[in-house]
């Protein structure tokens, strides 16, 4: 890694860890204490470790050759391994919360424990450290590629996964110490969120310099996906997060937002981070690995234009359906409903170019499970969109809100399409950047497809069951004109798919353990005979050449 | 077949771009999104017709059918209180023990009194009202402040130990510092020779225990020891137990003292509803018998 500095900038990186080994020491210091010390100290390891590395290369031969002839692949490796990382951590205490929502004793007698806390671990987890690493690695993967050039940096990309890795780091352990601002999928408190700040903004201006730097006329559509993400993350992590801290020494912030423009502008924040978060950055990723495995020309580049602006346009505006039934005005809820359901269109039409993309190429998909989990992800997509469009029409979100069905709707879209769309793009990125034949053992790839659709379908019937019974219940009066069940009715009936579920998310579990496995045992093989994906190289890093123009 | 082949399904053309071997067709848009569309942003436009929806400078567009969220549920509210009105209001007029007679009543007793008590009170008193660590049994004979359902009527208004003004006080007081651990172990021999239990303390002991307890706790408890319904002081010569009837259970009760905490349900339960419960928990009672 250091060796393919130069100098210069091998010293920049020294001084940047400096600065944040400083800045990790200060709150340390300052929030004593607090968790904000602890996460001081996290800080400050992390930046000595790295100081340590970059010293250890500080007098290495500088590299000679024009590093702009290859792509740059090394920090897309990392940010793989952490995605794989992050995802058994996240799934494994996933897992965990729902056996402790079927059996409450199952956990230790103590704070960090307590469902409260561990419940976002599992959210942040999956979310941001799964899913959010693989969005940043495969977005450098995609961005190079079609662009035919090298990533605009050399230090940047490092630092946008590590230190996104750090920002994840710091909101989950807070969890665990009781920190948090009461914001769905927006837990971490005010430090943390500036830092990400930081990080994103870096990632932003890296993959605008990489477009700016293209040998392609246009910009491939994946490329708009993933800057719609990066772009549109990025104003709403800030707006939601507008928060005065109750002190500079310790972990606590009161939001600027109250009462019902809180809530607006948490589930503007909270809808729009699934529309852009994990929709619009996946739909980046299939753009690129579901033709690239299929052999197959994108099937309507028309399509593809409908579809994204409608995407960006329609999302912005349904926040709202999170608020059915509340404090929130009448004709705000009208507006979220029905946008809701013209977002449908483009939706379908986005899942739709791609299941029609894989036209030609079925015998493929029948085949390889990679594509396999690309076709089913694209399936999972269009089934949770139009559910999602269906549940925020009122009279049915009376039926649904607050009740499993929302999680059953959630896990269609974060495990059927999101997850699945994820192993399949790794698995499809994974030989091309460590430059294998194949994935160590296309065995356990299919086991690993099999676990995960098998969880997933048992996760979603269950809690649709578990969901409609709760709804039903709660709405049942009896001849006397009151209710028929108590909320501990409702616990007893629901706990059978409780049970379910759990099973359901340990299946999931355990394909994410063997893939991570086969991944792992893909980047140790080491002898074969290494194989440049794209273009033969003679580049001395061993990077694969960037393709000249035809 | 033509796997082969280019594009064998379509023909089309592309659109002449290529990235990293990915191109795309210029194929049109299927004519069923045009459809789709059209039925989707009529849908919009007729829920924006109807119902209210766009924002201007000084309010809202209201809608045709002039619904408001608001409105509806407090008429919603009303009809359902409407249509309850006639037999709650007999309810509440009439004595538990009339509820209990008129079948009619007790019918609605039997249909409400489940998820009332299920919602209110299970969650401290157990889902059969069988009580438990801390927390009394309902359904037996046992009863701190009388089991008739005035008393329990005006336990519910009330509380124990509550922040109603008119709450019920209960305070077993700790003994720690008035009597020593050792009279404390005596006397609590004593408590527990009372319900025939076998305490393997010898008769002088006993008698000690006896002596102590007339001193200290008869005051409350009464001289039988059979409890007093004025102050909610419980009968310590029957097997039921709050806190638990063993040595350890017993001893920590006399030294740290008790104080359980039992919410007042006026002002959030009516009248109506607590004689619903007041009447359910002595069907409860005739179902564990
Ligand atoms: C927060 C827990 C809690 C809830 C909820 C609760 N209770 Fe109680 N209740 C208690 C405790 C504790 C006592 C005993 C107080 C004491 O030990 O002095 C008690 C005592 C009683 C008594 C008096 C028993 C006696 O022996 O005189 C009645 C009757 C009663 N509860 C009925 C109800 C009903 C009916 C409800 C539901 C509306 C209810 N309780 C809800 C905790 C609770
Ligand atoms: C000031 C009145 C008072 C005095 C004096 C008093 N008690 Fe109590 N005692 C109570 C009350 C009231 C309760 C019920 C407390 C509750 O349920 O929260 C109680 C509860 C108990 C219990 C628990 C019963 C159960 O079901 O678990 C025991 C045992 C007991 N007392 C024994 C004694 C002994 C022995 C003494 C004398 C050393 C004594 N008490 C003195 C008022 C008194």
């Amino acid at each position: 890694m250091i060796a393919k500095f130069t100098v210069a900038e091998r010293q920049w990186s020294l001084v940047l860890l400096v600065l944040t080994a400083l800045a990790g020491l200060a709150m340390a210091a300052l929030g004593a204490g607090d968790a904000m010390g602890v996460h001081g100290f996290i800080v400050l390891i992390v930046s000595l470790g790295l100081i340590f590395v970059v010293g250890g290369g500080l007098f290495a031969p500088e590299p000679t050759e024009d590093r702009r002839r290859a792509y740059y692949d090394d920090p897309i490796k990392l940010g793989l391994v952490l995605a794989m990382v992050w995802a058994v951590i996240g799934m494994g205490v996933g897992d965990w919360v729902a056996w402790m929502l079927a059996y409450p004793e199952a956990r230790f007698d103590a704070a960090w424990s307590s469902f409260g806390r561990v419940r976002p671990v599992h959210t942040t987890g999956v979310i941001f450290g799964f899913g959010g690493n693989a969005l940043i690695a495969t977005s450098m993967h995609v961005m190079q590629r079609t662009s035919r050039a090298r990533m605009a940096g050399q230090v940047s990309p490092w630092f946008v996964i590590i230190g996104y890795n750090l920002f994840v780091v710091m909101a989950v352990s807070g969890y665990l110490m009781g920190v948090t601002q009461s914001k769905e999928y927006a837990e971490a408190e005010w430090y943390a969120d500036i830092w990400l700040v930081i990080v994103w903004v870096t990632y932003f201006v890296l993959y605008i310099r990489t477009l700016a730097r293209r040998n392609e006329p246009h910009i491939y559509v994946a490329n708009w996906y993933y800057l719609a993400f990066i772009l549109v993350v990025a104003v709403l992590h800030i707006i939601n997060n507008l928060a005065m801290p109750a002190s500079l020494t310790a972990a606590k912030s009161y939001s600027l937002f109250s009462g019902v423009q809180d809530a607006m502008t948490q589930w503007w924040y909270g809808h729009n981070a699934v529309a852009f978060f994990l929709t619009a950055g996946f739909l980046g990723m299939l753009y690129y690995y579901l033709p690239k495995r299929a052999n197959r020309p994108i099937y309507s580049y028309r399509l593809s234009i409908l579809s994204f602006w409608g995407i960006t346009f329609f999302y912005i505006w349904v926040g709202s359906h999170h608020l059915h039934y509340t404090a929130l005005p009448h004709w705000v809820q009208t507006l979220g409903m029905t946008f809701s359901v013209m977002l449908l269109v483009p939706s379908w039409a986005s899942a739709g170019n791609a299941l029609m993309t894989l036209n030609g190429a079925w015998h493929k998909v029948r085949d390889d499970a990679t594509l396999r989990f690309m076709f089913v992800a694209a399936v999972f997509y269009g089934l949770s969109t139009f559910e999602g469009s269906f549940l925020a029409i009122r009279p049915v979100n009376s039926l649904s809100h607050y009740t499993d069905w929302t999680v059953a709707h959630v896990h269609a879209g974060a495990m059927g399409w999101v997850a699945l769309i994820t192993f399949g793009a790794i698995y499809a990125a994974v030989p091309m950047i460590w430059r294998r034949e194949t994935m160590y053992s296309w065995k356990l790839v299919e086991w690993h497809f099999w676990l995960a659709l098998a969880g997933t379908m048992i996760y979603v019937f269950a809690m649709w069951n578990s969901g409609i019974v709760q709804g039903l219940m709660w709405r049942t009066y009896n001849e006397a004109g009151t209710l028929q069940y108590s909320f501990v009715d409702t616990l007893v009936a629901m706990h059978p798919y409780y049970i379910a579920r759990a099973i359901g998310g340990l299946l999931f579990l355990t394909g994410a353990v063997v893939g991570s496995y086969n991944i792992w045992m893909t980047i140790r093989e080491v002898g074969h005979e290494a194989k440049a994906r794209d273009v033969p190289t003679d580049s001395e890093a061993g990077e694969p050449a960037v393709p000249v123009a035809e | 077949m033509s796997v082969k082949k280019r594009d064998p399904l379509t023909g089309h053309q592309t659109t002449g771009h290529e990235w990293n071997g990915i191109t795309e067709l210029n194929t049109r848009v299927p004519r069923v999104i045009w459809w789709f569309i059209l039925v989707t942003h009529l849908y919009a436009l007729i829920a924006w017709v109807l119902l209210p929806a766009w924002p201007g400078i000084t309010g809202y567009t209201k809608g045709i059918l002039g619904i408001d969220q608001q409105e509806r549920v407090e008429r919603q509210v009303a009809d359902l209180r409407a249509a309850r009105a006639p037999w709650r209001d007999r309810i509440a007029a009439a004595t538990v023990e009339n509820i209990r007679a008129d079948p009619d009543l007790s019918a609605k007793v039997a249909e409400t009194g489940p998820a009332l008590f299920g919602d209110n009170c299970a969650a401290c008193h157990g889902a059969q009202g069988q009580g438990g660590p801390g927390y009394p049994s309902l359904v037996d004979d046992a009863w701190l402040w009388g089991g008739d359902a005035e008393a329990v009527l005006e336990t519910l208004r009330v509380g124990i130990n509550a922040d109603h003004p008119d709450t019920r006080f209960a305070q077993m007081l700790s003994f720690d510092g008035i009597l020593s651990r050792d009279e404390i172990r005596t006397v609590a021999a004593y408590v527990q020779s009372l319900s025939g239990m076998e305490t393997g303390a010898d008769p002088d002991r006993l008698a000690e225990g006896q002596v102590l307890f007339m001193d200290n706790c008869a005051s409350c408890h009464g001289d039988a020891a059979t409890g007093n319904t004025d102050l909610g002081a419980p009968n310590l010569t029957d097997d039921h137990w709050i806190y638990g009837g063993d040595d350890a259970a017993i001893f920590t009760t006399i030294l740290r003292g008790r104080e359980g905490w039992m919410p007042a349900w006026e002002g959030r339960l009516d009248l109506a509803d607590r004689k619903i419960l007041a009447a359910y928990i002595q069907d409860l009672k005739g179902q564990a018998q």
